[in-house]
C-alpha cells in the first residue's frame, strides 16, 4: 500500500487490535486518528473511541483503560505531549503497557507546526522507552513491536513511537502492511497482570508510600528500562523472522565497518545522512552512520561498541536544552566519556528547517578539518543559523 | 424518589445490608465527613465496584502502602484526571465484555469544581458510563484548608483570611446542563437519601453525577462530634438543597421539599454560627449569605420547578 508515516501508524494500531483509543486532534497528529475513527464506524477495527477534551484527558483514558486490561492507543504531537506529561509519568509509574504515537513538532511560542524533538525528548525521564523510526514502513513495524516490548512482564512500561512531522508524518511511501494473521501470531491478546484491577482481587492501587518504599519504585522503573534492552532486541529479532524486516534493535549501523568516522542521528533525516554518507564513500572518506533508533532505554553499550575504533563523530539533532546543549550529544558523550573520542555537536533542522544530504556533507567537511587539526568545538554548532544583526 | 420519614437506624441497617467496605481504623480524622460518606457509598454500590481517586482526603484514608482502608480495587489519579480515567475505564471494561461492574469516581470539591472540571464536562458530554461522587468539604482540606472554587461566601481558609468573598460554584446546575441522565445533591446527614440515590444511579446507563455536602472539622472549625448536626442545618436552613434530576424531572427531596418555601428554612445564622470559619463575619456578610440563598431557591424554582420539564 502506498501510505504517509501517520496512515501506516492507524494501520500498525489496527494490526495490533487496540480496543481503546482516547486521542485529541492536533497538528500534525490527525490523519491518525481520523483514519482510526473510520476504521471503527466501517467496522474494521472493534475498538471503543473515546473523544477526550484534552491530552490530558487522552492519556487519562489510556491509563483506566490499561488498568483494567485493555490495549490502550493514543497520539498526539508538541504542545499536546506537553500537556499531557504529568499522565506520562503517571502511565509509567503506574507500570502500564500503552503506546502512543508522537508527531514530533516544534513547541511554542511562536506558533510553529513543523518538526522539532524537543517535544518527545524533553519527556525522556518520564519512564517511557522512546523510539525513533526513519520512515512510515518503520512506525508501522515499531508500534507492532512496541506492543509486544511494553506487554512483556519485564518491562510493563509505556512506549512514545516519535516520527517527525511532515517529513514522515505526511510523506508518503510504499508500505508493506502485513496480514492480521502474522501480526496475531506475533502479538498475542494482552495477558492479565498482578497489578490488573479486578473485583475479585481488590486491592489499591497508588496509594500514598512513605520515604521507605518510594524508593524502590523509582528503582524498579530503571531496572525494567535496562531490561527491555534485551527484550527490545529480541523482539526486532522474532519481527524479522515473521516480517523479513529488522532494524538492529536499538541502533541501525550503517555503513560502520572499518569506519573512521562516525555520524549519530536519529529521526527523519537519517535518511540524507545515509545518502550523504554513501556519496562521502564513494569519495573515498571512512564515513558510517549509527542510527538511535531507541533513545530510552539509551543504547550506551551499543553505541560503545561501534564507536571503539573511531576517530570522530559528529552528533546533528533536532532538538536542544537551552543553557547546555543538543539533547542527543549530551547523552551520547556521557555514555562514551570513557572512551575520549572526539566529538562535534550540530543543532540543525530545527522547526522543521530543511536539511539535506548536501547539507551533511558539508557538515562532515568542516568537521573532518576539525578532526585533523585536533580543534574539536567546544559549543554545539547551530547549522544554518541567520545572524540577525 | 421515596423518602422514608426519619433516619431510624433499623431503617438504614435494612438498607445498607452488613456488608462493610471501608474498613475501620482508617486514617480519617475524628468526625470526617467523607468516610461517612464513602462508607455508605461503597455499601450502597456493593462489592462489584471499582474506584478512581484524584488527589484529595480520600488518598491518605485509603492508607499507606502496603495497606488499604477499602475491599473494593481502587486506582489512585492525578487531581485533573478522574472523570477522563473512568471514561477510559468504563470503555475498557464494556469492550472487554466484563458488565455488572460499577466505576465510581470518588473526588473531592477541588477535584470536581476547579482542576477536575474540565475532564468531567468532558465526560459528561461524552455520556460516558460511570458514578462520579464529588464529596464537597468546601475547601482544599487534604493541603491545609486553602479556598476553592466549591468554598462558600464568607467562609475563612488560609488563603481567605478575612473570609472568601465570592460564592460557591454551583456544579450541580452545570451537570444538569450537560443533560446527563443523572444528577443529584445529597448530605451525609441524610444516609437514606443519599443511598437511595445512588441505588437509583446504580441502575441508570451514562453518566451518574452526585454531589455529596461532607463537613469537616478541622477546616470548618466545629467539634468533631457536631458533624452531622452541622451537615443536618446545611440543609434545614437551606443552604445546601436536595433534589434530583432523572431522566429530565426535578424533584427536591428529603427534608428540602418543604424548604422551597422560605419560612419552613432556619435562620442561617444558627447554620454559621457553630462553625469557627464563619467567626466575626459581619452582619453585612450575613445577610449577603441569606440574601445568596434566597436567590438560589428562587433560581431553582423558576427553573426547574414552574415549568417542570417532563
Amino acid at each position: 500500500m502506498i501510505l504517509s508515516g501517520n496512515y501506516a501508524a492507524a494501520y500498525a494500531a489496527k494490526l495490533a487490535r487496540v480496543n481503546v483509543i482516547a486521542a485529541y486532534p492536533i497538528t500534525p497528529q490527525t490523519q491518525i486518528i481520523e483514519k482510526l475513527a473510520e476504521f471503527i464506524e466501517n467496522g474494521e477495527l472493534n475498538a471503543r473511541y473515546i473523544r477526550v477534551e484534552s491530552e490530558h484527558s487522552a492519556m487519562a483514558a489510556c491509563i483506566g483503560a490499561a488498568a483494567v486490561g485493555a490495549r490502550p492507543f493514543t497520539a498526539t504531537a508538541s504542545q499536546g505531549l506537553i500537556y499531557m506529561s504529568e499522565m506520562l509519568w503517571w502511565a509509567a509509574g503506574a507500570r502500564l503497557p500503552i503506546v502512543m504515537g508522537v508527531v514530533t513538532r516544534a513547541l511554542a511560542p511562536p506558533w510553529s507546526i513543523w518538526s522539532d524533538h524537543s517535544d518527545i525528548l524533553s519527556q525522556r525521564d518520564t519512564g517511557w522507552l522512546i523510539f525513533f523510526p526513519e520512515s512510515a514502513q518503520e512506525v508501522l513495524d515499531t508500534i507492532i513491536q512496541a506492543y509486544k516490548i511494553s506487554e512483556n512482564e519485564e518491562v510493563l512500561l509505556p512506549i512514545a513511537v516519535a516520527w517527525d512531522a511532515f517529513y514522515i508524518s505526511h510523506s508518503y511511501e510504499v508500505v508493506d502492511v502485513p496480514s492480521q494473521r502474522n501480526v496475531d501470531n506475533f502479538l498475542p491478546s494482552r495477558k492479565k497482570y498482578k497489578h490488573t484491577l479486578d473485583i475479585d482481587n481488590p486491592f489499591s492501587h497508588g496509594n500514598l508510600v512513605f520515604p521507605e518504599y518510594y524508593m524502590e519504585y523509582r528503582y524498579y522503573i530503571d531496572d525494567a528500562s535496562n531490561s527491555s534492552k534485551k527484550i527490545i532486541r529480541e523482539v526486532d529479532e522474532e519481527y524479522y523472522k515473521i516480517f523479513g524486516r529488522t532494524y538492529g534493535g536499538l541502533i541501525e549501523k550503517y555503513r560502520c565497518d572499518n569506519a573512521e568516522y562516525l555520524f549519530i542521528s536519529l529521526g527523519a533525516f537519517s535518511g540524507d545522512i545515509k545518502e550523504a554518507v554513501d556519496r562521502l564513500r564513494n569519495r573515498g572518506y571512512r564515513v558510517g552512520f549509527i542510527r538511535i533508533r531507541c533513545i530510552r532505554p539509551f543504547p550506551s553499550n551499543d553505541i560503545k561498541e561501534v564507536m571503539k575504533d573511531i576517530n570522530g563523530a559528529i552528533i546533528i539533532e533536532r532538538d536542544f536544552s537551552f543553557g547546555k546543549g543538543g539533547i542527543l550529544s549530551t547523552e551520547t558523550k556521557s555514555a562514551l566519556y570513557s572512551l575520549n573520542i572526539p566529538i562535534i555537536s550540530y543543532i540543525a533542522g530545527i522547526g522543521g528547517r530543511d536539511v539535506g544530504y548536501e547539507d551533511f556533507i558539508k557538515i562532515f567537511q568542516s568537521s573532518y578539518k576539525c578532526f585533523n587539526l585536533e580543534n574539536i568545538p567546544e559549543k554545539p554548532i547551530w547549522y544554518g543559523l541567520r545572524v540577525i544583526k | 424518589m421515596v423518602w422514608i420519614k426519619g433516619d431510624k437506624m433499623s431503617n438504614l441497617v435494612k438498607l445498607l445490608g452488613r456488608d462493610e467496605y471501608l474498613l475501620s481504623g482508617n486514617p480519617s480524622c475524628p468526625g470526617c465527613g467523607l468516610a461517612l460518606g464513602l462508607r455508605y457509598a461503597l455499601k450502597a454500590l456493593g462489592k462489584n465496584t471499582i474506584m478512581i481517586v484524584p488527589a484529595s482526603c480520600t488518598s491518605i484514608v485509603l492508607g499507606p502502602v502496603p495497606t488499604s482502608s477499602v475491599k473494593i480495587p481502587v486506582l489512585n489519579i492525578a487531581f485533573a484526571a478522574a472523570a477522563a480515567t473512568a471514561s477510559g475505564m468504563s470503555e475498557a471494561l464494556d469492550i472487554l465484555g466484563k458488565k455488572n461492574i460499577n466505576v465510581l469516581v470518588w473526588a473531592g470539591d477541588g477535584g470536581t469544581v476547579d482542576i477536575g472540571l474540565q475532564g468531567l464536562s468532558g465526560a459528561a458530554e461524552r455520556n460516558n458510563n460511570f458514578i462520579y461522587i464529588c464529596y464537597d468539604n468546601e475547601a482544599y482540606m487534604n493541603t491545609g484548608i486553602q479556598r476553592s472554587g466549591s468554598t462558600p461566601k464568607g467562609a475563612w481558609t488560609t488563603t481567605t483570611p478575612r473570609g472568601k468573598k465570592r460564592s460557591k460554584k454551583n456544579i450541580p446546575f452545570i451537570m444538569i446542563e450537560h443533560r446527563i441522565p443523572y444528577v443529584a445533591t445529597a448530605s451525609i446527614a441524610f444516609p437514606q437519601d443519599f443511598i437511595l440515590k445512588l441505588k437509583r444511579a446504580r441502575e441508570v446507563k451514562g453518566l451518574r453525577y452526585i454531589h455529596l455536602h461532607t463537613p469537616c472539622p478541622p477546616g470548618w472549625k466545629y467539634p468533631s462530634d457536631k458533624t452531622i448536626e452541622v451537615a443536618r442545618l446545611a440543609v434545614l436552613t437551606g443552604a445546601w438543597v436536595l433534589f434530583e434530576m432523572h431522566r429530565g424531572i426535578f424533584k427536591l427531596t428529603g427534608p428540602s421539599i418543604r424548604l422551597i418555601e422560605k419560612k419552613y428554612r432556619k435562620n442561617i445564622e444558627e447554620y454559621l454560627k457553630i462553625q469557627g470559619r464563619f467567626k466575626g463575619i459581619s452582619k453585612k456578610m450575613i445577610e449577603d449569605i441569606s440574601k445568596d440563598i434566597d436567590e438560589n431557591w428562587r433560581y431553582l424554582k423558576e427553573k426547574f420547578l414552574d415549568n417542570n420539564r417532563k
